[in-house]
């Protein structure tokens, strides 16, 4: 036993270390002429790319608007690696150490859903910007979010393949190792059969795995089944190529999806084989809905020059920036529990994504949204839908 | 579920299988050699495949290298790797015991997916289009791409070759020498560290081939491309009986088969596909320890 | 009663050393409860929590000698069965909002330490089916089959809709914030490790990772002995994974990618492959390390705009050390040797005299 119990030393050292430095950092918060907001986003990981649109927009808000209640408003950036354990210590991270009276984010629902415990328990608000999935926001009143959420994506791309498309039997093909896949092609499901009348309207259906790259063999099933249109919400990429190889087949109909899609790499990827996607987005840049989002766009193409167009996230990053210093202006205090108050009253507040009412689970009603399409190799706007 | 399959879908179900097949069989040869001399599981394989994408993406879309060009410097950049990854990380191990190596090896493959991700960063690139390979042409309603044809000749032809190598030359019979007994081709003056890197070039060579073809199929290159193909193909190898070139080609075809097949007759369980190949390496261990052409090994004290 | 007394004395009196450091690390541990903020409430927890997880791989590959890549699978089938049975009732409708709950688990709840335990117990019976075929393969094949299987149960987790919500994952889990919790069990699990390894058992272990024929012809059953150790490593996986999520408050399949796996074998790498206390301060230190150097992804560290420093870095390092140790420092940093007073002891006249002898030696310390 003696040489047993003894190796723990190196334990208590450890603990009694970092309970003697921890308590060093508390002093920041007197730090009273700064306001920071954390910005709490995937740079590395899977949804890098996602993360990175929403830091250029929110970084865009915080130039033009650089101070509120006469501070001057810091952005404090964390890494959430798209991984959900490093998701929650970057949140407590931002929180505990770095004093953040909100926080921005995340691109990617469950990373969002993994920090809600965090500022939940924390009294610390936080904004999703991009996160449609219901469960964000849901029974936490910390959480709020400036997106539609996915059963309205649903409802409008079942409406899309309906109505404009006029589908009759429809073809799903979905990420099941992504919730928000998940959840847009049921809502889709749901909508869809109830549009048509149809309980057999959707006539085959695909399953895979985020990083496959051979679809080949549910894509032969589907052209076996014949639809009329194919839905399939998912990763950029991997639906990127699962166009391609559908093309390849000898499938024609048209592939529509979610706001997912909206990026460069989706492009680049699937070349001239995604012309004619169709998708359903949040914002675009040729046909901003309200004022601000005209300022959006000036100031946008003043800061990259070079970019082709603008994502609909980047707009979601500066409009979740621009309502949370609305929020701090309105509560007249950085205190966090009353910007999160002010968060929960947001009422008629104009967005460069739209008109932004805050309702009772902290979501934004939107009842607007902007179905795009792959043209030329740019994505294109081709209509904005209204669903009540 | 085979309700309504028509002959044609079958058909092109075979097809999607063959090509598909055919790309983890050139993979699965690179793990074969290396185990059948090493005895160690190159983890880094499939990262090797990985950068090998990386190295032809940036020859054509980035240097505007004419494809033929690109292809050989990516062949002999791969291979140039593989020899470096043996000389740094496997062989100071080699008298260590085997799980040093082991690691060794993961950690290897570790290290290049994160430093593809640094460099490159996680969001795909696109490979660039050969549409001469990838339009397609019809016959009835059979879709081909031409590269779908390509992939099985180049791949046996490559298996051919190999075997040649390996059973027509001295350096083949060095590297059989080696793989029978390691300490008595020692001894009987053979130049073991030679043999070893020949073995780790041939194998990456191998894997910049599959990349080359994998890539025309599934144009998107990402830092973690390599695992999953990575650790199929290492099934695919001990399918066929690890350390045996003709088992490999043998155990990629069947795995692509299987996945393929799974897919067309039971469409509900499609989520499951990457699982299936690991459910058919346990059946095969638990029944052909061997594997299918595998010879039975003795260990020895 | 005296003589319960006296050996009392007599224990004390060997181990007083032992018996003054356990009382101080419980104290430091309530100290820190007290005081520390989330953040570092949270790390810490994760330090605790790798200690367990690493310390039961090690059990397995370190001790026993087989080399098994399942940890990852193993914590989950921990934390998604106190995820299941810990998440109020009333919550689970909203939950499972896609599909509904599986009405056999719809209306069972059960208290979180029932719910861990339990989380072994299933773990441990799912490895008992993974190590039948899986254990009496040869070494390598071993690391790839257990490998294979933690994929299986990740991908069956993503596609179980009415048990585990799929890519939805489960949130709402209640929290544990306390660090009784896991260091707690943590504690018990260092004290059981190390009575099991001093054991007949522990031997057994040994001897199988020394030498397997040899431990068969002395008598050993291998297929038993390789088991035992198996059964007991998963079993406190699944702890560990159980208090993972009741840590984090929420799981999902992508958690549990096999390349979690990995941060544990560079621990018990670090630590020495069959060390109980290289492993437990390696856990800190890689857990620590990986929140201290966090500068190398921001891409204004040191207030410089540094090129070099952008996300990622980190990760890079990480991956290099792992090669650097296994290269070059084999043993890691105990080797199979324990921290214990004697060895310090030893350690620290080493150090004395070669301090004294004119600085002949250059070699690093931890070069064992």
């Amino acid at each position: 036993m003696k040489k047993t119990l003894s190796l723990l030393l190196s334990m208590a050292m450890v603990v009694t270390m970092v309970a003697g430095c921890s308590g060093g950092t508390k002093t920041s918060s007197a730090d009273s002429d700064v306001i920071k907001i954390g910005v709490f986003e995937p740079l590395t990981g899977a949804n890098a790319a996602g993360g990175e649109l929403e830091v250029e927009g929110i970084k865009l808000a915080n130039q033009l608007r650089p101070e509120v209640l006469g501070k001057k408003v810091e952005l404090v950036i964390a890494d959430n690696k798209s991984d959900k354990a490093e998701a929650t210590t970057a949140a407590a991270r931002l929180i505990e150490k770095d004093k953040v009276v909100a926080i921005l984010g995340s691109w990617g629902s469950s990373l969002s859903i993994a920090a809600g415990d965090v500022v939940k328990t924390n009294k610390v608000p936080a904004v999703a910007l991009s996160a449609t999935n219901p469960q964000v926001t849901a029974g936490n009143d910390y959480y709020f979010r400036v997106c539609f959420l996915d059963p309205f994506q649903g409802t409008v791309m079942a409406n899309y393949a309906y109505k404009n498309l006029k589908a009759k039997k429809v073809a799903i093909i979905q990420e099941v190792s992504n919730d928000y896949s998940v959840g847009l092609a049921k809502f889709f499901t749901d909508s869809f059969t109830k549009l048509s009348g149809d309980p057999n309207a959707i006539v085959a259906t695909g399953n895979y795995n985020t990083g496959d790259q051979d679809f080949n063999g549910i894509l032969t099933n589907i052209k076996a089944a014949n639809p009329d249109v194919i839905f399939a919400p998912g990763n950029f990429t991997e639906s990127a190529l699962i166009i391609k190889q559908a093309r390849a087949l000898g499938i024609t109909a048209p592939f529509i999806g979610g706001d997912t899609w909206e990026t460069n790499e989706f492009i680049t990827v699937g070349g001239a084989d995604v012309n004619g996607a169709v998708m359903s987005t949040f914002f675009d840049d040729t046909n901003p809905l309200t004022e601000a989002g005209k300022t959006f766009v000036a100031e946008y193409k003043k800061a990259y020059p070079n970019s082709a167009n603008i994502a609909a996230v980047s707009a979601l990053g500066y409009d979740g920036y621009m309502m949370t210093l609305d929020a701090i202006e309105r509560a007249g205090s950085a205190d966090p529990v009353a910007i999160r108050d002010a968060l929960a009253t947001t009422k008629d507040f104009e967005g460069a994504t739209g008109m932004i009412t805050i309702d009772a689970n902290g979501d934004a009603t939107k009842n607007q949204a902007v179905i795009k399409g792959v043209k030329d190799g740019k994505f294109t706007y081709m209509d904005t839908v209204t669903i009540d | 579920m085979v309700v309504g399959m028509t002959m044609e879908t079958f058909l092109q179900q075979l097809i999607n299988g063959l090509s598909l097949g055919s790309l983890y069989a050139l993979i699965a040869i690179g793990y074969t050699m290396v185990y059948g001399i090493l005895r160690l599981i190159n983890f880094a394989h499939g990262d090797i495949f990985m950068m090998a994408a990386y190295f032809t993406y940036f020859g054509i879309a980035v240097f505007f290298l004419p494809w033929y060009v690109t292809f050989i410097i990516t062949i002999g950049l791969t291979m140039l790797l593989g020899v470096t990854i043996e000389r740094v990380a496997y062989r100071p191990l080699r008298d260590a015991p085997k799980t040093s190596l082991l690691i060794s090896a993961i950690g290897v493959s570790f290290l290049l997916e994160n430093v593809a991700n640094y460099l490159f960063s996680g969001k795909p690139m696109a490979f660039p289009e050969f549409p001469l390979l990838t339009t397609p042409f019809f016959i009835g309603g059979l879709s081909i791409q031409p590269v779908s044809i390509v992939i099985p000749i180049v791949a046996f032809f490559l298996m051919t070759a190999l075997l040649f190598v390996i059973n027509k030359t001295k350096i083949g019979m060095a590297m059989r020498a080696v793989a029978v007994d390691y300490d008595t081709a020692k001894l009987m003056g053979i130049k073991i560290n030679g043999v070893i890197s020949s073995t780790f070039a041939i194998g990456s060579g191998l894997a910049a081939v599959g990349a080359i073809l994998w890539c025309m199929k599934y144009p998107s290159v990402l830092p973690l491309m390599g695992v999953v193909p990575g650790l199929k193909c290492f099934i695919a190898a001990v399918i066929g009986g690890i350390g045996n070139v003709k088992g490999a080609v043998l155990g990629g075809l069947i795995l692509g088969f299987s996945e393929v097949l799974m897919v067309a007759f039971f469409p509900a369980l499609t989520g499951y596909r990457d699982a299936i190949a690991f459910v058919i390496l346990i059946v095969i261990l638990l029944f052909l320890p061997n594997g299918l052409l595998g010879k039975k090994q003795v260990e020895k004290v | 009663m005296k003589e319960l007394q006296n050996s009392l004395g007599a224990y004390l009196k060997l181990h007083w050393k032992t018996a003054v450091f356990l009382v101080v690390l419980l104290l430091g541990i309530g100290l820190a409860d007290q005081f520390v903020d989330s953040y570092m409430r949270r790390i810490l927890n994760l330090c605790a929590i790798y200690v367990i997880v690493s310390l039961a791989m090690n059990l397995v590959n370190g001790f026993t000698g087989q080399f098994s890549l399942g940890q990852a699978g193993f914590m989950a089938i921990g934390a998604y069965t106190v995820a299941v049975f810990t998440v109020p009732i009333e919550s689970r409708a909203a939950i499972f909002y896609l599909e509904p709950m599986a009405p056999f688990l719809a209306n069972i709840q059960l208290p979180f330490i029932v719910a861990l335990i339990l989380g072994g117990l299933v773990t441990a019976v799912v490895a008992f089916f993974i190590g039948y075929p899986c254990l009496r393969l040869r070494g390598d094949y071993l690391a790839i089959a257990t490998l294979g299987f933690s994929e299986i149960i990740r991908i069956v987790f993503t596609n179980t809709q009415s048990i585990t919500n799929g890519a939805l994952g489960i949130k709402s889990i209640p929290t544990i914030s306390s660090l009784w919790w896991t260091f707690g069990i943590a504690l018990i699990i260092i004290i059981a490790t190390v009575l099991l390894i001093n054991s007949t058992y522990g031997r057994a272990f040994k001897s199988i990772r020394e030498d397997e024929i040899a431990a068969e012809a002395m008598g050993v059953g291998l297929f038993k002995t390789k088991m035992t150790s198996f059964l007991i490593g998963a079993f406190f996986t699944g702890i560990g994974g159980g208090l993972f999520a009741a840590l984090l408050g929420t799981v999902d399949p992508k958690q549990f990618y096999f390349t979690l796996t990995y941060n544990f074998l560079l621990i018990i790498v670090l630590g020495g492959m069959g060390s109980i206390s290289g492993t437990v301060i390696a856990s800190f230190v890689v857990t620590l390390g990986q929140e201290a150097l966090r500068f190398l992804d921001e891409p204004m560290a040191f207030g410089l705009d540094l090129p070099i420093f952008r996300p990622g870095l980190r990760m890079v390092v990480f991956s290099f050390l792992l090669m650097v140790i296994v290269l070059f420092y084999r043993k890691g940093l105990m080797g199979t040797n324990e921290l214990t007073w004697d060895f310090m002891a030893e350690k620290y006249r080493a150090l004395k005299k070669r301090l004294g002898g004119k600085k002949t030696a250059t070699e690093g310390g931890a070069k064992k």
